[in-house]
This record gives C-alpha cells, sequence and structure tokens, in this order.
C-alpha cells in the first residue's frame, strides 16, 4: 500500500545567531538567567521604543547564506507579522516577508535509508533546494505547568524575546524521512562549523518544524499538507514524518481526505495529535515594518565575510581522503565537527603522522570523551601532547600497546607523554646491547630448549620471545628481541 | 471593491475587538469612505515610480543605523513586571493559554 505513495516533505528551521545581545536591542541573550532580568523597553514591547538592528547578526547570516549557497539580497526589508499570543508582547513579530535577506540555495548532502536497526543502508549524494534564509527576532517563552497557580494561569518569560534567528526554509525536495533527517543534521553541523549558532536542541536555539503531504507516485499535483511541530530532537522529527506518511496514507486508502492543519508530536504516545485546523489559521496581515529602514548589504559587506568562512565539511571530508590517505568514514568523522576536524590537523601538523592520528583520535580519544561526556574542545590532552606521544610510538621509545595506557594516564591525570611512560616505569628498551644482554641469560638459562630448537623444534622460538620479554619486565622491544634471538640461536 | 460588513467582522476578530451592532454597521460605511478616498490613488500613472515601503528611502539604511553586538545592562526582573497586571516568582502572569 505504501508503494503506491510518495511522501513530499518541506522543512523550515530555526536556528538562533550567536550574539552577546538581542537582535534589536541591547540586552543579553544568555540562556537561563533569571526570568525576565534581561528585558527593557524594547523586548518588552513598550511604548514608543524603537529597535536598532545588530550589525553582528547581519556578519553571522550572511555567513550563514554563503555556506548554503543562497544568494544575499543587496536589499531585504523587515515587516511586521501580527498575531496575538501572550510571548509576544508587541502583537506582531519582526520578520521578513517578500523581500528576504537571502533566497535560492541549496545543499548538497549525503543521504541514505536505514534498515530496521537503523543502520544506514546505502549513501548517496542528493541535492536539496533551500527557498529562503531570513532574519527575525523569537518571542518569549510561555511556562503552562509547575508553578503555584499553573491549573489558572500560564507564567510568561520575556528573556528570549528579541533574540535573533534565522528562518532556514527548504523547496518540498524531501522524499523520506531518513532525507530530512539528514539535511537537519546536515544543517545544524554546517551552521556549527561556520560558527553562527549553537546548534543546541535543549536550550532551543535549534528548532524544526516539517510539512508533509503525500501523493500517488507519478503525481503531478501535491497532496494537502500538515505541518508538524514540537520537534525538539532529530530522532522525533524522523518519527513523526514517518507517523505522519502512515496516517495520511490510511486516512486516503480509507476514502478520506487530508485537512490542512498543525499537528504535534507526542513523544509519549508515539503519534502526532491535531493542535489547530485550517479554520483557525493565522491571517498575519504582514506589512513593511516602519521602524526600521530597507537592509541594504553591499558586496564588499558580503566579500569580507566570505573571506572569514571556514572550510565547510563535505570539503574538507574530501581533502581529508585527498591529502592525508583517510578512508571516506574516518574523513567523515574527524569532520564531523570544527572542533575535532582543527584538533587532527593540529596533531598532524605536530607529529607528521597523519594515519596514527586518526587512529590514536578515533579509537582511543573519542571513546574516553565520550565516557567523560566532554567535547573535543575540553579535552584534557592537547593535540600537541597526542602528538608527542605519536612520535614516541614512531621513534619506538614506547610500542603501540603501551600507548594506550599511556594515553589514558594522560587523559585522566592531565600529564604529557614523557612523564606518564616514566612514572609507569621507564620507556621501551630498545637499546641492542641490552636486549642482547637479556637474551644471553635466556639462552644460558634454558639449554635443553636451545638444544630441541636446534634439533628442529623451530617452534619453540616463540617461547623465547616470551622468556625474555618476561625478563625485560614488558619494556623489551618485540622486534629487537626477535632480531636479536634469531642470530642467537640460528647461528 | 467596497468593504462590507463581513469584512469589518473579520477585522474586529484579528484585532480581538468587541463591536456592537451599530458600531459594525457605521465602522463598515467608514472604513469604506476611507478606502474610497484611497482608490483615488489608482488614477495616477505610477508605472515609471519604483514602490517605497519606507519613508526613510533606501539610501537612508546606513551604518549608523545599526548597533553593535554589545549587552547593555537591563530593567532588571524587578522593573520588568512592576507594571504587569499580575506577576508571580519574576514571571508575568496571564490567563491560561493552551497551544498556539
Amino acid at each position: 500500500m505504501r508503494e503506491k505513495y510518495e511522501p513530499v516533505i518541506g522543512l523550515e528551521i530555526h536556528a538562533q545567531l550567536k550574539t552577546e545581545s538581542k537582535i534589536f536591542c541591547g540586552c543579553s541573550t544568555r540562556f537561563g538567567d533569571t526570568p525576565n532580568g534581561n528585558t527593557c523597553p524594547v523586548c518588552l514591547g513598550l511604548p514608543g521604543a524603537l529597535p536598532v538592528l545588530n550589525r553582528e547578526v547581519l556578519r553571522k547570516a550572511t555567513r550563514a547564506a554563503l555556506a548554503l549557497h543562497l544568494h544575499i539580497n543587496h536589499e531585504s526589508i523587515f515587516s511586521r507579522k501580527n498575531y496575538f499570543y501572550p510571548d509576544l508582547p508587541k502583537g506582531y513579530q519582526i520578520s521578513q516577508y517578500d523581500r528576504p535577506f537571502s533566497e535560492h540555495g541549496w545543499v548538497e548532502i549525503p543521504t541514505s535509508e536505514r534498515n530496521a536497526t537503523g543502520q544506514a543502508i546505502e549513501w548517496r549524494m542528493k541535492r536539496f533546494g533551500i527557498t529562503r534564509l531570513h532574519l527575525e527576532e523569537d518571542a518569549g517563552k510561555s511556562l503552562h505547568e509547575g508553578m503555584a497557580e499553573s491549573a489558572t494561569k500560564s507564567y510568561v518569560d520575556l528573556n528570549r524575546s528579541g533574540t535573533p534567528l534565522a528562518e532556514i526554509v527548504s523547496e518540498p525536495d524531501f522524499r523520506s524521512s531518513w532525507e530530512a533527517y539528514d539535511y537537519v543534521q546536515f544543517l545544524r553541523r554546517t551552521l556549527l562549523y561556520v560558527e553562527v549558532c549553537d546548534g543546541n536542541l535543549e536550550e532551543g536555539n535549534f528548532r524544526c518544524d516539517a510539512n508533509v503531504s503525500v501523493r500517488l507516485k507519478g503525481a503531478e499535483k501535491f497532496g494537502t499538507r500538515t505541518e508538524l511541530k514540537n520537534l525538539n530532537s532529530f530522532r522525533f522529527l524522523q518519527k513523526a514524518i514517518e507517523y505522519e506518511i502512515d496516517r495520511q496514507i490510511e486516512v486516503l486508502e480509507a476514502g478520506g481526505r487530508i485537512t490542512q492543519e498543525t499537528r504535534l508530536w507526542n513523544e509519549r504516545e508515539a503519534k502526532t495529535v491535531l493542535m489547530r485546523s485550517k479554520e483557525d489559521a493565522h491571517d498575519y496581515r504582514y506589512f513593511p515594518e516602519p521602524d526600521l529602514p530597507p537592509l541594504l548589504i553591499s558586496e564588499a559587506f558580503i566579500q569580507a565575510q566570505r573571506e572569514v568562512m571556514p572550510e565547510l565539511p563535505e570539503a574538507r571530508r574530501r581533502r581529508f581522503v585527498a591529502e592525508y590517505g583517510l578512508s571516506f568514514d574516518d574523513a567523515a568523522q574527524l569532520t564531523d565537527s570544527k572542533g575535532l576536524a582543527d584538533y587532527f590537523e593540529a596533531v598532524v601538523k605536530a607529529s607528521g603522522n597523519a594515519k596514527a592520528a586518526a587512529n590514536w583520535m578515533l579509537n582511543e580519544l573519542v571513546r574516553e570523551l565520550n565516557h567523560s561526556g566532554k567535547s573535543i574542545n575540553d579535552s584534557p590532552v592537547t593535540a600537541e601532547a597526542l602528538a608527542a606521544m605519536i612520535e614516541m610510538i614512531d621513534n619506538q621509545t614506547i610500542s603501540g600497546k603501551m600507548g594506550k595506557d599511556v594515553l589514558i594516564e594522560m587523559y585522566q591525570s592531565g600529564k604529557a607523554a614523557k612523564e606518564v611512560v616514566e612514572a609507569l616505569g621507564g620507556a621501551q628498551i630498545s637499546d641492542v646491547e641490552q636486549i642482547r644482554a637479556m637474551v644471553e641469560q635466556v639462552v644460558a638459562g634454558n639449554a635443553k630448549q636451545v638444544e630441541a630448537y636446534r634439533g628442529g623444534k623451530t617452534t619453540l622460538f616463540g617461547f623465547f620471545v616470551g622468556q625474555t620479554l618476561k625478563a625485560s619486565g614488558g619494556k623489551a622491544n618485540p622486534q629487537i628481541v626477535n632480531q636479536v634471538l634469531k642470530e642467537m640461536l640460528d647461528s | 471593491m467596497p468593504i462590507t460588513k463581513d469584512d469589518v467582522l473579520k477585522i474586529a476578530e484579528l484585532a480581538r475587538l468587541e463591536l456592537t451592532p451599530e458600531e459594525s454597521e457605521s465602522f463598515t460605511v467608514q472604513l469604506d469612505a476611507i478606502l474610497g478616498y484611497i482608490d483615488k490613488l489608482d488614477e495616477l500613472d505610477t508605472r515609471e515610480v519604483a514602490p517605497m515601503s519606507h519613508s526613510t528611502t533606501a539610501s537612508g539604511d546606513t551604518e549608523y543605523s545599526r548597533r553593535d553586538d554589545v549587552a547593555r545592562p537591563s530593567l532588571g526582573q524587578q522593573s520588568a513586571v512592576a507594571n504587569a497586571p499580575d506577576s508571580e516568582a519574576g514571571y508575568f502572569k496571564v490567563p491560561k493559554v493552551i497551544g498556539n
């Protein structure tokens, strides 16, 4: 039944642009401060207060737009979007409507369907259109539960009122919930990379709504769509879309019709529920905001931002494969965040060993970080410290096996590799004369075995290696032990 | 296009205004007259004139109409809610709203 239909999905993302102060006033954007502590006449909507645009918002928005291949309009205008809600003190939101900040963008990203256990089936590149990115102010926050009179009252905190947002609207280009999932992940990563948004879903600075419809395969016309809200994790987004596709197909198959409406994802019941139907849909009566002049962005301004753009994740991943000989997967993991990729390149620069840098980071360091819930930026082992350890392995001061213990100790104590190696009982013994002395003792103390070995029982070789390593307290370089043993036994 | 009573009722609803039957009648006539007056502008030939959304022209937007991203002291919680009809624990308190 499902095969007869094709889902059509469009996504709207609200990303909070990372600034110190709000978009139209000097109040702090800090999260979690005392309720209504960061407010002033402008963001409280008091009469006579006038908005003044924050320059930094334009820099950040420009970088976001460039990363998404959007065309930035040299002139755009702010508009008032009128509606009543207690967390919107002015009775309108300053947003952009018919002349947005930027338009006509796209991204080309890896995407894949998933099997029942959530594993990607086959990655392929797909291009998704981005209709526009425009600027607007956020509303405040309403608290509906947990206060003394919550049964009859709602509580309003306007600290978030006036926080700068970029609304990023996609084309209806997604054909499955996983495409939508891969896109929002990609978008979040990109905004983090160009350092315009913290991408923190818990703090609400990256929010997502989805428009979902289905149509018979091959049909030209879109079906009636529903809008999904309250998708506050990527997994919820994917599950809600999946549920909504099934629900719509079921309605259509039963001979029913889809009504245009807004639905909320209810995680507990794992379904979408009706929030409002089209009958009480808003009529926003947009008109140009008379308190703000048209927004002019010069080519020079755009160019200045273009020059400070970091390398984007996709390009960096491709370069890591080409320049350092990494596998696609390793490169993808290392470019997952800018911090990780920067760390990797710092280790490579200091150690000159890209393969080892990738292996130690992905096999050991990332695990330790995940264990202690730290990000790479807070790693107790700096890139230089890891590079120093890799060098000790490369010049055979310690064995690779020892390296694992050394790294864990470095991670826990914050000490340098050299210090840790000394504390752990000294470096690996690679001195041939020293090893020869040990081997001589082993050979002298095991005359019977030596005889058997020379008589053809060559499997005893491992026995001698073991005895020598044991004699060295595990510190002898096994390769050199092998070499010296061969010399002495086979001569 | 004349203003109908339905238009007036819809605008009143959107603006959360309660109108008496008399008011909705008289506002229909008044709004129709005002818009009729504005219709006069259609008689002008504006084919060569660029649309203007603001009384300050685009060239009026210079760097001076923007501010640096510096956080300044705010009013603070006490002053913020001081004039509110109802507040508790630093929050504005409003009649219960559910959904959106």
